[in-house]
């Protein structure tokens, strides 16, 4: 109880001094992950149109897939990736590993599957509304994907939603990938687990909290964006 | 002149899971006018009209256009029984036809609101199209379905849920765009309509044209009883 009130109150005077260490992490922690997402959804929203629109062999097996994946163990991904960019491996030679770049990677792999299978949810729901009409219509592949996404942009926010609480609090694999060094890689959550492992519990709660505020603010300014939208267009 | 037409239909039929929708169907579709199909509810008509655009499987039989078929299905439109709205604006579902072909933002806009004024949806334009009223609705999707000016239009019938004065402002639509070369395929279950509007008479029985000719002929006096009956208004059997 007290390491929760001194935690609190440590977040506290964290943030209103704007303490230079606390704000360096948390600004990686954001860059990283809005990164990851922007990547994330640019992958993922086309991939769910084309699940939703095309007929093709493998479709079945992607979408189980997808679904499978989104279950998957961040620190398994981390592993692979950490293969993947270690000295010796494949792609050893991008001198990638312990970069916020690496971080970034394996935070899109593991939410890819979650935004894909969110978003082919809602996009495959409007398709069936729309199927008659863009097929009398003639439309391109392209095109009806294109309306498709444009026309689910709400149901699709939520989706990147989604995948941001999931990376944005993720610390198995880019603790890995990252190495959590000052200065370079470190972030809120594997700030977290290390000043947890030291003892240090008000600075990790202080940290907690500030992580919390910094999803719950991303989370408002989205859903915000949203509701300008509708009120300035419906 | 119409570049599609004439289009040859021969004994074509459309199945689902070993159900016959409609056919076989045997017909030829030629110069201008407008063709109005009619017969009771499930005799195939809206089955008829999506297999001649397209959207529907031919199972067998072949439906030829005159100009290769990609020509064709760009230079149709369709308007369905029951609208679909596109989760955009009026302006932008009745613009979207336009954006398709690569017509600029600015101009398809401006086009859209025009073909709006004509119908009375001049002052909804910024309303999303999915809160307009059903008979609103089916006004947008038929301007959305003019918008392009295709050289074949099918109306599954489209003044179903409009009001006397609606139906007769969107006939008139239709008047003036068959006397600008376009040729159009209705379904309707309004006889009144059917006789204002037809050139030629389709009337669909159990899945086939079981009677058919030119408006007066037809209307004066139908060749078939299932005819003449559903003329009166009976049921048909
Ligand atoms: N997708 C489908 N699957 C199975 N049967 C269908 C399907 N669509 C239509 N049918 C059947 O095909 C027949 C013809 O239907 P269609 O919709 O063409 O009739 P219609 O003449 O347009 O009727 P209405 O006047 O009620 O609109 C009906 O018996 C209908 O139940
Ligand atoms: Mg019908």
């Amino acid at each position: 109880m007290v390491d929760l009130w001194s935690g609190l109150s440590q977040a506290f005077w964290l943030m209103v001094t704007l303490d230079p260490e606390l704000v360096e992490i948390a600004l990686r922690s954001l860059r990283v992950t809005l990164s990851a997402l922007v990547v994330a959804s640019l992958i993922a929203f086309p991939l769910a149109a084309m699940l939703a629109v095309r007929r093709f062999r493998w479709r079945r097996t992607i979408i189980a897939l997808l679904n499978a994946l989104m279950g998957l163990p961040p620190v398994v991904v981390g592993l692979i990736v950490y293969v993947f960019l270690s000295r010796s491996g494949p792609l050893g030679v991008l001198g990638l590993l312990f970069t916020p770049t690496a971080m970034i990677i394996a935070q899109t792999i593991i939410i890819v599957p979650l935004i894909a299978s969110i978003a082919h949810q809602s996009i495959r729901e409007l398709w069936a509304e729309y199927h008659d009409l863009l097929i009398s219509m003639n439309v391109t592949e392209w095109q009806k994907m294109h309306t498709l996404i444009w026309d689910s942009r709400r149901a699709l926010l939520t989706a990147a939603l989604a995948g941001f609480g999931r990376a944005i609090g993720e610390v198995g694999a880019i603790m890995i990938v990252g190495g959590n060094i000052d200065h370079a890689t470190r972030v809120l959550t594997t700030a977290i687990a290390l000043e947890t492992g030291k003892g240090e519990f008000a600075l990790a709660l202080a940290l907690g909290f500030v992580l919390i505020g910094l999803a719950v603010a991303v989370n408002l300014g989205i859903h915000w964006l949203g509701r300008t939208e509708r009120g300035g267009r419906w | 002149m119409n570049r599609l037409l004439p289009l040859a239909v021969t004994e074509a039929v459309s199945r689902k899971r070993g159900q016959t929708l409609v056919g076989p169907i045997s017909l030829r579709l030629e110069g201008q006018g407008i063709t109005v199909v009619i017969g009771p509810n499930g005799a195939g008509k809206t089955s008829l009209l999506s297999l001649l655009h397209g959207i529907a499987r031919l199972s067998s039989g072949t439906v030829q256009w005159a100009c290769p078929i990609e020509e064709a299905r760009h230079a149709q439109a369709f308007v369905f029984q029951r609208p679909v709205m596109l989760r955009r604006s009026v302006l932008e579902n009745a613009a979207y036809p336009l954006r398709i072909r690569g017509v600029a933002k600015a101009e398809a806009r401006a086009r859209a609101a025009d073909w709006a004024e004509q119908v009375g949806l001049g002052a909804l334009l910024e309303r999303p199209a999915t809160v307009l009223s059903g008979g609103e609705q089916q006004k947008l999707a038929l301007i959305r379905a003019l918008i392009i000016e295709p050289e074949v239009l099918f109306l599954d019938e489209p003044c179903a849920s409009l009001d006397g004065r609606a139906m007769r402002e969107i006939e008139e639509i239709l008047l003036a765009a068959r006397d600008r070369g376009t040729r159009l395929v209705m379904s309707t279950h309004d006889m009144g309509q059917a006789r204002r509007l037809a050139d030629e008479v389709l009337f669909l029985f159990r899945g086939r044209i079981h009677d058919s000719g030119p408006a007066g002929v037809f209307f004066d006096g139908p060749a078939t009883p299932q005819a003449r009956a559903f003329l009166r208004g009976d049921i048909v059997e």
